[in-house]
């Protein structure tokens, strides 16, 4: 009937998670993110709370630093306490959220199909999806972010009941060597998608105005260093498109 | 366990003060840019905004460890950091071998130098 559409039929949507998922698998994050929930999961493990908290906890809140705190204050901070500490270690999920949507919705997009995709970004999702959702046909795109980040989150949470059995065997070293994971593959995946100027130029920003804002102590760290660093290198951008397109 | 726990049980304490306040920011960026289109030029600001909070994020895992890392001193975790970049530069660019560079200098260093 509807022949005359332009578009290409899009391929089942199942088809493109499987994608997202084998994408996956060969990611480094997905070992990344292996050791680092075995790190977790050997910390909850100290602090006495049962393998079916700390899978629930990491499909629920699906972010290592808040993860961590929860963990580590439940049993001796107030909730109040505890609710600001997570609240604040989260705040990069604003800005991951909202340069992720538009990527991955079109026109026929509906709000709930973009409910999962919300959920599952997380840092190493978040990553792996810039780098590489701009191969990927717009239509399939929330499938295969989907899948992506549904592989990481499983292997996140096969990992920390691994940690919460291991905890008692994990020597110090190889515990520090597990955490170190994390930056490690976030700094090598990061330079490697760095393509254009303002990419590169927000990153750089960043590793140099973060440290010198938290030292400050005045709260929020992480916002201010995200709009300070950010706004500068959109504005060196513009400046450069202003200057290649004008006289 | 304390108060807080006994008070209300450890999974309406995960829901209540985890998951809730953690959500709340994925939802605001939901919200914020709902129907913008890929090329605008607030969604290049705000990737870029994106993209230096990730970079401050990650200057806070090295600088300021917490665990197990925190035990390893912090001029070891840089040099660690450093090499392993080094590495990924060397070896065109390949993630697998910074990685893996930046944690053999890093158990080396920790080997020697953590209390």
């Amino acid at each position: 009937m509807s022949a005359t559409t332009a578009a290409p039929p899009p391929r089942s949507a199942s088809h493109a998670f499987l994608a997202g998922l084998r994408a996956s698998l060969t990611s480094i994050f997905f070992y990344v993110v292996l050791g680092n929930y075995i790190g977790i999961g050997a910390l909850s493990y100290q602090f006495g709370f049962s393998p079916v908290w700390i899978v629930l906890c990491t499909v629920l809140i699906w972010a290592a630093p808040a993860q961590v705190i929860v963990i580590s204050t439940l049993a001796t901070a107030t909730l109040i306490e505890v609710a600001v500490a997570v609240s604040l270690s989260s705040v990069r999920f604003l800005p991951m959220v909202a340069s992720l949507l538009p990527m991955i919705q079109h026109a026929g997009t509906r709000s709930r199909d973009l409910l999962l995709p919300m959920h599952l970004t997380a840092i190493s999702v978040w990553a792996e999806g810039m780098r590489l959702l701009p191969s990927v046909p717009k239509q399939e795109r929330a499938a295969f972010y989907n899948g992506l980040g549904c592989g990481l989150l499983f292997a996140a949470s096969v990992a920390s009941v691994a940690g919460f059995y291991l905890a008692a065997k994990l020597p110090p070293l190889l515990a520090a060597m597990l955490l170190f994971l994390t930056p490690m593959s976030l700094l090598m995946s990061t330079c490697s998608n760095i393509r254009v100027l303002i990419d590169g130029l927000a990153f750089g920003l960043g590793l140099v105005v973060g440290p010198i804002i938290a030292a400050q102590k005045v709260g929020l760290d992480l916002l201010w260093t995200g709009l300070i660093a950010g706004s500068a290198a959109y504005l060196v951008h513009r400046l450069r498109e202003a200057r290649s397109i004008g006289p | 366990m304390s108060a807080a726990l006994t008070e209300m049980g450890p999974y309406l304490a995960l829901i209540l003060v985890g998951f809730l306040p953690n959500e709340v920011w994925r939802v605001l960026g939901f919200v914020l840019v709902r129907g913008l289109d890929e090329d605008s030029q607030v969604v290049v600001w705000v990737r870029a905004v994106a993209t230096a909070t990730l970079a401050a994020v990650l200057a806070q895992l090295i600088l300021s460890s917490q665990g197990a890392l925190a035990a390893i001193p912090v001029w070891v975790r840089i040099g660690a950091s450093c090499a392993g970049l080094l590495a990924f530069m060397i070896a065109r660019r390949s993630v697998f071998v910074g990685v893996l560079a930046g944690e053999a200098v890093l158990v080396a260093g920790g080997a020697i130098w953590a209390p």
